[in-house]
């Protein structure tokens, strides 16, 4: 909800013109507000780095064992500077590379609170070692890590297969921590010393070594050079996907000739689709994927990172030992990666795969998984920046009851708060929030108000005073309290690294403290890349202080730390009962353990409608999968067109919200006329009775770490045909979507994975056969769904005003029959907002199932308990031949039944068990 | 309607949910058949919570059907309908508590309640819709007295003027035989022939005050000066206020004579709407300097007839234009013409000039903002004068021009009640007034308990 823009608009009118000039900038992005690799000086000389020889040696006689890890030291011939690294088997089929300085001038930072806990060890053993080469045991199937000593390289292999190598190309480049030369002395020293002056040639300083200038600011570098790289070769792999967060394809595309993808969270006004630049997150994690493998890398650095990717061919690297090992086809396609970060260590978790589910799997052990929202949050949210008054929110939420529209959250913006001091309300505008809040309750409804975590500077506001009190302000470079530009003027940034800042932060969210809230109100946490409008590209001093760290080490895990230290504030308020649920703009690794995150500032345009898809699968791999995009589009206007299929998108997306910037007309689901907002109720309505199966898979998203939505490879990984399908994707692994984006489209052409499958249309029942393209005529009511034979989906068809009223509501089963006539499913239940799941058991895990004509509900929880009032209201069996006799065994009563011949439908009448006993239908 | 009343209401066994009106449908034991004809199902699948019934006239009574619907008696209020997707949905929707039956909501019933402040409004505002359509036929009498005056002063100029029109003519043909080319008379009467020049200036000049000053107050004001974005200094499109008060000499406001020193400043930049709209300046052009005394004495007669001309014009379009605007069906809306309402709110003043435009002045000092001048009635098709649309105000900020809304309502008094901008730069303001007050219909205002259990 933000934007240079606005900023400048602001600074016109009250701030005069002193920032004027910074923002005469217009419609599209202004690129020269951000770096390219090219005006970031590390990623410069990095870059300048090219493939070759490695000058890393590693000094194998300096390895140490133990249970969990073996070291060794890596020798730079050139500088003879010393790094250790440090080799970990994981518990689960990963490896951890680490590497740092042997002996650093002062410590590097290493992530802190990102990796769940300790990852578990396995024993490393050593199965060979000779003068050149280290072999080391991965255990599983004959899996070997090689270390090469000179070169210096790391292989793990299966078998015969590489499967990754490392600083196979010599990128690994380790930026030492040095005092600053003092040029006279250095001058002297080449003059008298002449024969050292070879390897101190190499630490000749290059430009922005020492300092950096980019437009107007200045980036000290107290610290001097500190940015290491290293390079990762898969050999077999053409498709790579993941760290988001950037506008652009799901499949990542080389960046030869181009800037790297960029990891470095900022709030790019207006940003651009299709292009690396970065944007409000970063997850710096990378999936491979080949029809026989899929791999992870998760490069551990919350620095400003750049990221690499070259098409290759396999064996033009490889060489020693390694060829004692593997067969290598020169032909043989190869993805080249290369991390560049400005500081930290390299600590790099490669995930072995070898399924995309493994991954998933693998990658939750290491950072958890997405938390489980209470059901309400899965709803549809009303958001406009801003809803004016307690009056407008008053009739806006009459406006849904007199078009019959559900929806669950009504979202206020920065305009709701005091003065933009957040935790306060602005005294005319809602004068009277907890009766607001109330009436709102009255209807079952909630409400979200924005907490940004910029504070501003105001001695009579007293988070403010507090923070100030306390020192909790993030530090300028020369000690005193960092002040930059944001919503309220002149803001302080409080520091969220800090431990006791964030439980003093947490705090605020009692309901004592928070004046005017409620246990119905959630909060949004927005601008924490920290955006800062004078600040350099829109964010914080890099040479900023956050206790003994520069801001340049920590940045990319600030957001994540504001939206942890808000979730930990709704949970603490409620008592530790409630589920939290907060969104969030930025976000890091392990950010999905603590809510939701949308796309940023999207625009009312059909390429920004598209891209909501690609962005939300990247971020879905990379273990956050409560996502989505801004329905309708934050900036300009959409067309009816546009804003209705946006809504049908969006129904289909997991988090489905609308926005919109202030500047834009009213767009509320009824203001397009009877035809549209019919549409749009229609749409919100699907979503509605489709709450039962996206509540189950974020249950199982938040057990197991597998997305909600997922790429359709994911769950084909051998049909290529899916590797770059960006335009559709799965729900779960049962319901496939293909939303029409496109302006005045009559058709779209749907791919339906699976030799031997069928797929049904879920609005008409229709059946296909899978692998083909499907041409699918559409109307302005057409929002392509299939459901997968095999499957049994549970709905809610009763939909109602808000998800809370239907809790209790009676389910319906879709049973979609495969080729073999079977299907399965889940239901899941619980009392869809407290911790109670967790702490007590209290919920309901059902497998359903169907198979020789017998449809069966089994317990998949045995120790849980949960009662629930819902029952089941029909079975829909689709794809079958028609019985004879339907009889419910456990009461040995007939059902009645309807089939349509012709769709071969079969719908059993009223079965009325409840939802959480077991119980078997029988056809005959 | 004859309805035997037992003091307390009885339900009349009919299934839950459906009207009076419907429940010849429902007959307990029989075979029920969906209202849309689709099938017929025995009666105890009636509100049994399953729709069979396309149309959900099955399950009236539960929430089973997503296109059902059930009826609230609402007995002492009004009865009503509402989805079935609200029985039993945890929210007390029906006044009489019936939607809310298994759902363990607390439910009152507050249907007597309703009633009776339903009824004190309704009869609060038949008092004022009485009086304020009294106080229309006042507005409608003096609208049509007023009309009637103005149309015999329009006749009464036109008159005069075809008389002066005449005359001029006249003049002109005597001045033209009179007119010799004599060179050297040229010279010598040049001088004079500037004082004419300055005389004509003087006629252009009385004119466009008399345009400017819209509110006909004997005033320009620096707002009235606005609305000619024709004085631009800086030509980016709106007159600002700073720029017209540079305009005017840092006057907020100027009478004829000080206008004499605002005149140099905007004359030749000024369209006049006269010139513009019928562009009969005529009498005032003459390519030629005269010479010859009795031509130029010619010549200062014709001079002196135009500006009595163009006098008679200017006035004559203003009453036009008034005569010209829609003042509602009877005239009634002709008073609020040249007046101006305003609404002091926490940081604005709003100033609402009916017919004329709408602008918004910061209370606490600053620069007056357009918000629309008036564009044209934009109420419902059945009644158009609902609504009052005011658009092309002052430009947003890379947005668009700002644009409001008058939503009229019947009031004894003429009065602005509140000013919102539910979209930004789209301004709504409430305002009431007599004239929408509708004839009272002679409604029974008794309680609605009779019309149906």
């Amino acid at each position: 909800m933000v934007s240079l823009r606005e900023v400048c608009g602001i600074i016109i009118f009250r701030w005069v013109p002193l920032i004027v000039l910074l923002c005469v900038s217009a419609r599209a992005v202004d690129r020269s507000n951000f770096k390219t690799c090219e005006q970031s000086a590390f990623c410069k000389r990095q870059r300048e780095l090219k493939p070759g020889r490695s000058p890393y040696r590693a000094l194998l006689d300096t390895l140490e064992l133990s249970d969990s890890r073996i070291t060794l030291q890596l020798i730079n011939d050139n500088n003879k500077v010393r790094l250790l690294l440090e080799l970990y088997r994981l518990q689960g089929n990963m490896t951890r590379v680490k590497i740092n300085e042997l002996k650093p001038l002062k410590p590097r930072y290493e992530v802190p609170d990102v990796l769940i806990s300790d990852p578990i060890t396995e024993t490393l053993s050593v199965v060979s070692q000779d003068e050149n080469s280290l072999v080391l045991s991965l255990g599983g199937k004959d899996q070997r890590l090689i270390v090469s000593a000179q070169p210096f390289r790391l292989d793990i292999v299966e078998g015969p297969q590489v499967l990754v190598s490392l600083n196979s190309r010599g990128l690994l480049a380790f930026e030492h921590l040095r005092a600053r030369k003092d040029t006279s002395i250095s001058h002297k020293i080449s003059s008298t010393v002449g024969s050292m002056w070879d390897s101190l040639k190499k630490e000749e300083d290059k430009p922005g070594m020492w300092e950096e200038t980019f437009k107007s600011h200045t980036d000290s570098k107290p610290n001097g050079p500190s940015s290491i790289s290293l390079d990762f070769s898969l050999p077999g792999v053409e498709h790579v996907y993941g760290i988001p967060e950037h506008a652009d394809t799901l499949k990542l595309k080389n960046t030869d000739g181009s800037d790297p993808y960029r990891l470095y969270n900022l709030d790019v006004f207006q940003y651009e689709l299709h292009n690396p630049m970065a944007l409000y997150g970063a997850v710096p994690v990378l999936i491979s994927h080949s029809t026989d493998r899929t791999m992870g890398i998760f490069w551990l650095n919350a620095a400003e990172t750049w990221v690499d990717i070259s098409s290759n061919t396999a064996g033009k690297m490889m060489f020693g030992k390694i060829l004692d090992f593997v067969q290598v086809s020169s032909e043989a396609p190869q993805t080249d990666v290369r991390w560049i970060s400005e500081s930290g260590i390299i600590d790099v978790f490669i995930m072995l795969g070898p399924k995309p589910a493994d991954v998933f799997t693998q990658y939750a052990s290491l950072t958890g998984t997405q938390s489980f929202p209470p059901l309400t949050a899965l709803a549809y949210h009303q958001c406009r920046w801003n809803y004016n008054d307690q009056e407008d929110v008053k009739s806006v939420d009459q406006g849904f009851d007199e078009h019959d529209i559900p929806y669950d959250f009504i979202w206020l913006d920065i305009e709701h708060a005091d003065g933009k001091r957040y935790f306060t309300w602005d005294p005319s505008k809602f004068p009277q929030p907890k009766e607001m809040l109330q009436g709102l309750m009255d209807k079952r409804r909630k409400l979200v108000a924005i907490v940004d975590p910029h504070i501003r500077v105001d001695n009579g506001y007293k988070i403010h005073n507090e923070i100030l009190s306390k020192n909790f302000y993030v530090k300028n470079k020369d000690g005193g309290d960092y002040e930059g530009w944001c919503w309220p003027g002149n803001s302080g940034y409080p520091d969220f690294t800090n431990p006791e800042m964030r439980a003093w932060w947490a705090s605020k969210f009692a309901y004592e403290q928070y004046e005017g809230s409620m246990e119905n109100q959630y909060v949004w946490n927005d601008m924490n890349e920290p955006s800062v409008f004078n600040g350099p590209e829109v964010t914080m001093h890099k040479d900023a202080l956050h206790g003994g760290w520069e801001h340049r080490d920590v940045h990319n895990l600030y957001g994540l730390y504001v939206q942890k230290a808000t979730a930990d504030g709704l949970v603490e308020r409620s008592g530790g009962v409630e589920r939290p649920f907060v969104l969030t703009r930025a976000f890091f690794a392990g950010s999905q353990r603590y809510g939701a995150v949308w796309t940023g500032d999207n625009a009312a345009e059909w390429g920004h409608l598209k891209i909501s898809i690609p962005m939300c699968l990247s971020l879905g791999l990379a273990g956050i999968s409560f996502c989505g995009a801004d329905v309708g589009g934050f900036f300009k206007h959409p067309s009816a067109e546009l804003l209705v299929r946006w809504y049908q998108a969006g129904a289909y997306q997991p988090f489905f919200r609308a926005h919109a910037h202030i500047d834009t007309p009213r767009r509320e689901p009824w203001l397009f006329g009877p035809e549209n907002t019919a549409l749009i109720r229609e749409a919100i309505r699907q979503r509605y009775a489709l709450l039962p199966y996206w509540y189950q898979l974020f249950y199982n998203a938040h057990r197991t770490g597998y997305p909600v939505v997922r790429p359709l490879w994911v769950e084909y990984p051998n049909d290529v045909a899916t590797f770059s399908i960006e335009d559709e994707y799965l729900i779960g692994k049962d319901l496939l979507v293909h939303p029409v984006t496109d302006e005045g489209a009559t058709a779209v052409t749907a791919y339906l994975p699976g030799k031997g499958e069928v797929w049904y249309d879920v609005h008409t029942f229709q059946k296909h056969d899978g692998e083909q393209s499907l041409y699918i005529p559409v109307t302005m009511s057409s929002i392509p769904v299939f459901q997968r034979g095999g499957s049994i989906i549970c709905r809610k068809d009763r939909v109602r005003r808000s998800s809370s009223c239907m809790e209790n509501d009676p389910y319906t089963l879709y049973a979609a029959l495969n080729s073999q006539g079977s299907a399965e499913g889940e239901l899941y239940i619980d009392d869809f907002h407290t911790f109670n799941f967790e702490k007590a058991k209290q919920f309901v895990h059902r497998h359903l199932s169907f198979s020789a004509n017998t449809l069966s509900s089994r317990n998949l929880a045995p120790d849980s308990q949960f009662s629930t009032a819902s029952w089941i209201e029909k079975i829909v069996i689709i794809g079958g031949s028609q019985p004879s006799s339907a009889t419910l065994k456990n009461a040995e009563s007939a059902l009645e039944f309807e089939f349509d011949s012709t769709l071969a439908v079969l719908t059993l009448r009223k079965p009325g068990v409840n939802a959480a006993a077991d119980w078997t239908v029988i056809l005959r | 309607i004859l309805l035997i009343f037992l003091g307390t209401p009885v339900e009349i066994q009919r299934p839950r949910g459906v009207p009076l009106t419907k429940k010849q449908f429902y007959v307990e034991n029989k075979p029920f058949t969906c209202l849309d004809g689709s099938r017929t199902i025995s009666f105890d699948r009636v509100n049994d919570d399953y729709c069979d019934c396309k149309d959900g006239s099955d399950e009236p009574g539960t929430a089973a059907c997503p296109n059902g619907s059930f009826h609230c008696t609402n007995a002492g209020y009004r009865p009503m309908f509402i989805p079935s997707s609200r029985i039993n949905d945890g929210i007390c929707d029906c006044c009489d508590t019936t939607d809310e039956y298994n759902s363990g909501a607390k439910c009152e019933n507050t249907c007597k309640e309703l009633g009776r402040k339903e009824r004190e409004v309704l009869q609060k505002m038949a008092e004022i819709t009485k009086e304020g359509f009294l106080l229309k036929q006042h507005l409608i009498e003096e609208a049509k007295k007023g009309q009637q005056e103005k149309q015999s002063k329009v006749t009464d100029m036109q008159g005069n003027k075809k008389q002066l029109d005449e005359k001029v003519e006249v003049l002109r043909t005597v001045k033209e035989t009179a007119e010799q080319p004599e060179k050297e008379a040229k010279e010598r009467h040049l001088k004079a022939w500037e004082a004419i020049r300055l005389e004509k200036d003087k006629a252009k000049m009385a004119e466009a005050f008399l345009e400017l000053d819209d509110n006909a107050d004997g005033f320009v004001s620096v707002s009235e000066l606005q609305s000619h974005a024709e004085l631009d200094a800086d030509a980016d499109g709106t007159l600002t206020e700073t720029e017209a008060q540079g305009l005017m000499g840092g006057a907020e406001q100027v009478d004829t004579s000080t206008f004499e020193s605002v005149w140099p400043n905007i004359k030749d930049k000024y369209h006049s709407e006269v010139s513009r709209e019928e562009a009969d300046m005529s009498c005032l052009v003459s390519s030629e300097v005269p010479f010859g005394q009795k031509v130029f004495f010619l010549e200062k007669t014709v001079v002196k007839l135009c500006v009595l001309l163009i006098f008679f014009k200017a006035i004559n379009i203003n009453i036009e234009k008034e005569l010209s605007f829609d003042f509602g069906p009877d005239a009634e809306f002709t008073y609020l013409y040249s007046q101006c309402y305003e609404l002091t709110t926490g940081e604005y003043i709003y100033r609402l000039c009916p017919f004329n435009r709408v602008s918004q002045k910061p209370k606490y000092g600053g620069s007056e903002t357009n918000l629309g001048t008036w564009g044209s009635w934009s109420g419902p098709e059945n009644n158009k004068y609902l609504l009052m649309k005011y658009d092309h105000g002052t430009g947003c900020w890379q947005g668009p021009n700002r644009s409001t809304t008058v939503k009229l309502t019947c009031g004894k008094e003429t009065v602005v009640t509140s000013t919102s901008e539910p979209s930004r730069c789209e301004y709504l303001i409430e305002f009431t007034t007599p004239a929408v007050c509708q004839e009272p219909a002679n409604t029974d205002l008794s309680p609605h308990d009779h019309e149906e259990l």
